[in-house]
């Protein structure tokens, strides 16, 4: 990323403060997971003290060992993964091909697709489970996890194809030509060629539906209604509410179980994120 | 526009591509493009799954919202029978229908509001701090961001906790509940969907911003333009596409929070206070098992979206972008 480094005038007094605002609001913005992460390792006698300290002495383990013993949480966790990478790589090479075919080629209804592709991306998904619901009960996938990936690989891929125009749009038509000039097919031109330099934007674009799937809490609660084994995260999650005596300490530890690989996903890709935004958001 | 080509660069070097001149695009196709059905059968796998899952579902959803559809008719114990718009003047009898689109639309207002001016204001702010500063508050915002919603809900439940809560404690409000009241409820959720969804809005609006020839902000402020002078009349036309897509794409999300208000409020608050149109629909379908006024929910929603969709076009539109 070029920043460029001297920026002149705005070098003014106002600058520290400028910085040690930026701090302190980065502070209170990390402050909630910091508290989430805390409060995972306090034992169970300081987290239900009415004199929260915002450190603890002695950390341990006893929350996220409650967690993964009582509940079948790693088969949760399981699940979600799968779930959701599922989707990630199915979406990610639907939407490629999609992409490619509404930026490299010219035909009737392009237009009329586009923007069927961007209100796509406005209709309100959970309106849906409704009939959703009826239309997974038809075909027997209640309570699998197909319920689960077919919506979300759908719902993930207007935003997803919107997204990676800008990308394949980006490689020279030139560099198409000369593929054909020197013999490529189509086909070797596509994954050979055409595939590696979307590559990032693939990343970028991935991001999107791996997080709107792995946090996924109205479809799970409505179409995984019996099978607990079945079970994704949240659901999981939720257990640990009891009325007037909630676990925090468990809570608190599945709920960093639950952050932790999508932060992982994030500063993983975090550069490409913001490029790709820009890519996404000239549109 | 200097700041539309300049933004359009961005994804050139995304892509990691090729940097020499592109030659003129012609807009007849070329022979090689023209190709019959391959675009189609690439299209394909696409096109199945919106079908099947996207549009199927929509049609259905208007279909049950016009039918009598319960327990009974789900079980297959009773036929379901064709009501017309009885379902939609049910609904638009029911005094509490009114009431919770009336907090739908105005919670999300709250939302997209505080959203925009909080990303907008932390997007300049990271353009006049140096790197390190600007790297801590990118990385909060970005922990903020990727953390799920329902742990999200959790956590800021667990800090405004009245009992073992630290935000209590701190501002001296005691045993003060905050999801008792529908106004501090809402208040609660308010920030939890700010604390998550402003990073979106300060990334995309500082990328923006840097895509900005930084001679213009000079030339503005040698000029003698205040900050906010500079933002008024210079970044915020320039901006423009992009602080148009940030605002539909908040005005959407937000106007359809369903598990902060799920989680937070515990399905809605006390008596049905927190209700918001998407749980509302969903405590309706799934809770009373009365699908069909679910339905209706689901299709006034949908009406209302679309209409924030086509004022969306028309503004891409207006400006002259090509699809």
């Amino acid at each position: 990323m070029s920043t460029p480094t001297t920026r002149p005038r705005i070098r003014r007094p106002g600058r520290l403060a400028a910085e040690a605002a930026a701090f302190l609001i980065a502070a209170a913005v990390a402050f909630p997971l910091y508290w989430m992460v805390l409060s995972a390792l306090k034992p169970a006698g300081e987290i239900q003290s009415t004199h929260a300290r915002p450190w603890t002495l002695s950390p341990s383990l006893d929350s996220f060992r409650r967690v993964f013993e009582q509940q079948d949480f790693g088969r949760y966790f399981l699940n979600s993964l799968l779930v959701a990478g599922t989707v990630v790589l199915a979406s990610a090479l639907i939407a490629f091909l999609a992409a490619t075919a509404v930026t490299r080629f010219r035909f009737r209804f392009r237009t009329t697709l586009l923007i069927m592709f961007l209100v796509a991306q406005m209709v309100p998904v959970e309106a849906l489970t409704i009939p959703l619901f009826f239309l997974m009960r038809d075909f027997g996938q209640l309570n699998s996890l197909g319920s689960l990936i077919l919506p979300h690989l759908a719902f993930s891929l207007p935003f997803a194809i919107w997204m990676l125009r800008g990308f394949v749009k980006a490689v020279p038509e030139a560099l198409e030509e000369a593929a054909y000039i020197d013999g490529a097919s189509r086909t070797r031109f596509l994954w050979q060629i055409l595939f590696p330099l979307v590559f990032p934007g693939l990343v970028a674009t991935s991001v999107f539906s791996f997080i709107s799937t792995w946090n996924d809490f109205l479809f799970a609660k409505s179409f995984l209604i019996s099978d607990t084994s079945q079970s994704t995260l949240p659901m999981a999650l939720l257990v640990f509410f009891k009325p007037d005596e909630n676990d925090w300490g468990g809570i608190m530890a599945a709920s960093t179980v639950m952050t932790v690989p999508v932060l992982v996903f994030f500063v993983l890709v975090q550069r490409r994120l913001v490029s790709g935004l820009g890519g996404a958001v000239k549109d | 526009m200097t700041a539309n080509t300049t933004v359009r660069k961005a994804p050139v070097s995304g892509a990691g591509g090729g940097t020499q001149a592109r030659p003129p695009r012609r807009r007849p196709a070329s022979p090689v493009r023209r190709s019959g059905w391959t675009p189609w059968l690439y299209l394909l796998p696409a096109l199945v799954l919106l079908g099947g899952l996207l549009v199927y579902p929509i049609y259905q959803l208007g279909l049950i919202s016009f039918l009598e559809y319960t327990q009974a008719q789900v079980s297959g114990g009773e036929p379901t029978t064709f009501q017309g718009f009885g379902n939609y003047a049910t609904l638009f009898r029911d005094s509490q229908f009114w009431q919770v689109l009336l907090a739908t639309v105005l919670f999300a207002a709250a939302c997209v509001l505080a959203t925009l001016s909080v990303g907008c204001a932390l997007a300049v702010l990271l353009t006049r701090i140096r790197a390190l500063p600007r790297l801590a508050l990118m990385m909060a915002a970005l922990g903020a961001w990727a953390t799920p919603a329902i742990t999200g809900s959790t956590v800021w439940v667990f800090l405004f906790d009245p009992d073992f809560g630290p935000v209590n404690k701190v501002l001296g409000l005691g045993d003060f509940s905050w999801t008792y009241g529908r106004y501090s409820a809402f208040a609660l959720v308010l920030l939890e969907v700010l604390w998550c969804s402003f990073p979106f809005v300060m990334v995309t609006v500082y990328a923006g911003i840097r895509a900005i020839p930084t001679e213009v902000l000079e030339a503005a402020s040698l000029d003698g333009a205040s900050q906010w002078r500079i933002w008024r009349s210079v970044m915020a036309p320039m901006l423009r596409p992009i602080l148009i897509v940030v605002t539909i794409q908040s005005i959407i999300w937000d106007f359809k929070v369903f598990t902060q208000i799920y989680v937070m409020t515990n399905g809605g608050g006390i008596a049905g206070q927190n209700l918001v149109l998407n749980v509302y629909a969903y405590q309706k379908a799934f809770a009373s098992s009365q699908y069909s006024l679910g339905s209706a929910i689901g299709v006034v929603m949908l009406v209302i979206l679309l209409a924030v969709t086509l004022v969306y076009l028309r503004l891409v539109r207006r400006q002259g972008e090509e699809l």
